[in-house]
């Protein structure tokens, strides 16, 4: 499998700074657990945090500061990763078993849970959502859509910065053909009409930081439900 | 657009194209030459030996070094991104606690203690002051087996890449190094920074692109 559509630097690095918020944080952590090059591209962003950090203009801490951490340093140190097995991940495969769909990333386990087991919501024909990350916790929302084979996702501008990275199944825009991994990046301005373009249902994770702007009558409508 | 040409060894020239600022945080000094490189290097390895002495030994000089080195440029990097003098001065204790506790899980082939550092007090922030989380790929994730084999160039330590990091990033054009250091200072999107700048976020992207294109070409393929 090859991932063939990746964020742009500036999201990478903006991920890398800290500077994106959980919904679209948890888009390219998704695409990340699909693509090594770019978590090589966020490792050389981290140290260009790191240089950052050396480059800063220090301010000097209080008096008492190192006192304070050092009468707390009794604490149990934290054992090393490879020291301690990784306890069996019941979440990917229980999905997989019970589903058609392939494993989703862990990454993804603390928002679904089981997928079998979820509660998708109704949106349009052939169109239902999971909530993972909601607005109103922060700044921007993530969910997953699931279209059926042949469904068009709603034609939709928006006002700030939008991806979806396709988990199984595949869609078609104006950018190409999106497979498990890809990451779509849109623009504000950016009008997009994805078509679920396989046999299969398509599963997309869509976050974006600003509200969607549907246009015409269908999608206007479709707007509050979508709940961007 | 001409995004290479504002560099100029001629200050005269940079200051005529953008017009001066009070200050320009996002000029850093740069340290040129292979023994000035060499020297950061050095410099980098002995902080991620103190750091292994914690991990070894639970060595408290070793971390009161540390903290030294690094406390106060945490405190100026959450003061910078907007936290009170009170909540940097408590997220201070939280990371340098942190790196005690989590000494053993520093490696230094990996990163250097800078951006390891870096990493944790971008976390913990996001943690206690935005409340949210920061999701990350889960390493023991079956779809991240099959790394690529390292390359030639992975023999070099954290330490080393950071210092040929810091040369490329020392010599980036005004206006790139300007948006590279308002992302990770000033806890700006990449709107915000277009409209701080007055221009357009195209131009924000492109100019990351291009300065990001030009650190990964001075460490090669250090990371892969
Ligand atoms: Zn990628």
């Amino acid at each position: 499998m090859t991932v063939k559509h990746h964020p742009s630097e500036a999201v990478l690095f903006a991920y890398a700074a800290g500077g994106l918020g959980e919904g679209l944080s948890l888009l390219v952590a998704a695409h990340l657990s699909f693509c090594p090059s770019c978590r090589r591209s966020v490792a050389e962003a981290e140290a260009v945090g790191g240089v950052m950090m050396e480059e800063i203009a220090p301010v000097a801490v209080r008096p008492d500061s190192l006192d304070r951490v050092l009468a707390n340093l009794d604490g149990a140190p934290v054992p090393n990763r490879a020291a301690t097995p990784a306890p069996p991940r019941p979440t990917p495969a229980s999905a997989a078993r019970s589903t058609d769909t392939p494993p989703l990333p862990s990454v993804l386990s603390a928002y679904v849970g089981d997928l079998s087991g979820a509660r998708w919501q109704w949106v349009a024909p052939g169109v239902r959502q999971l909530d993972l990350v909601h607005r109103a916790q922060g700044r921007d929302s993530a969910k997953l859509l699931r279209i059926a084979p042949g469904r068009v996702l709603p034609h939709h501008g928006h006002a700030g910065l939008e991806m979806t990275v396709v988990l199984s199944g595949s869609f078609t825009d104006e950018q190409g053909r999106f497979t498990r991994g890809d990451l779509a990046e849109l623009d504000s301005d950016a009008q997009h009409q994805p078509i679920a373009d396989s046999g299969e249902d398509c599963i997309c994770l869509i976050g974006t930081d600003a509200p969607l702007r549907f246009s015409g009558l269908v999608p206007r409508m479709m707007a509050p439900m979508l709940g961007f | 657009m001409d995004e290479q040409c504002h560099q100029s060894a001629t200050p005269g020239i940079l200051v005529a194209r953008n017009p001066p600022p009070m200050h320009r945080p996002w000029r850093f000094a740069r340290r040129t030459g292979d023994r000035a490189m060499t020297s950061v290097a050095v410099e980098g390895e002995a902080l991620a030996d103190l750091v292994l002495a914690i991990a070894q030994r639970r060595d408290q000089s070793a971390f009161v070094a540390l903290f030294e080195h690094f406390a106060p440029r945490v405190k100026g990097f959450l003061m910078r991104q907007g936290a009170a003098d009170t909540e940097a001065e408590d997220l201070v204790q939280d990371v340098m606690l942190t790196v005690w506790r989590k000494a053993s899980q520093f490696d230094p082939a990996k990163a250097a203690v800078s951006t390891w550092i870096f990493t944790i007090a971008r976390n913990r922030r996001i943690d206690v002051l935005r409340r949210e989380r920061r999701p990350e790929p889960d390493a023991d994730d079956p779809l991240l087996a099959g790394e690529p084999e390292p390359s030639a160039e992975a023999h070099l330590s954290g330490a080393q890449v950071q210092a040929r990091m810091r040369e490329a990033i020392a010599t980036l054009p005004a206006d790139q190094a300007q948006v590279v250091t308002l992302s990770f200072y000033e806890d700006m999107a990449h709107s915000e920074i277009a409209e701080r700048l007055g221009i357009p976020l195209g131009t924000v992207k492109s100019r990351l692109r291009l300065a990001f294109r030009k650190v990964k070409a001075q460490v090669g393929d250090a990371f892969a």
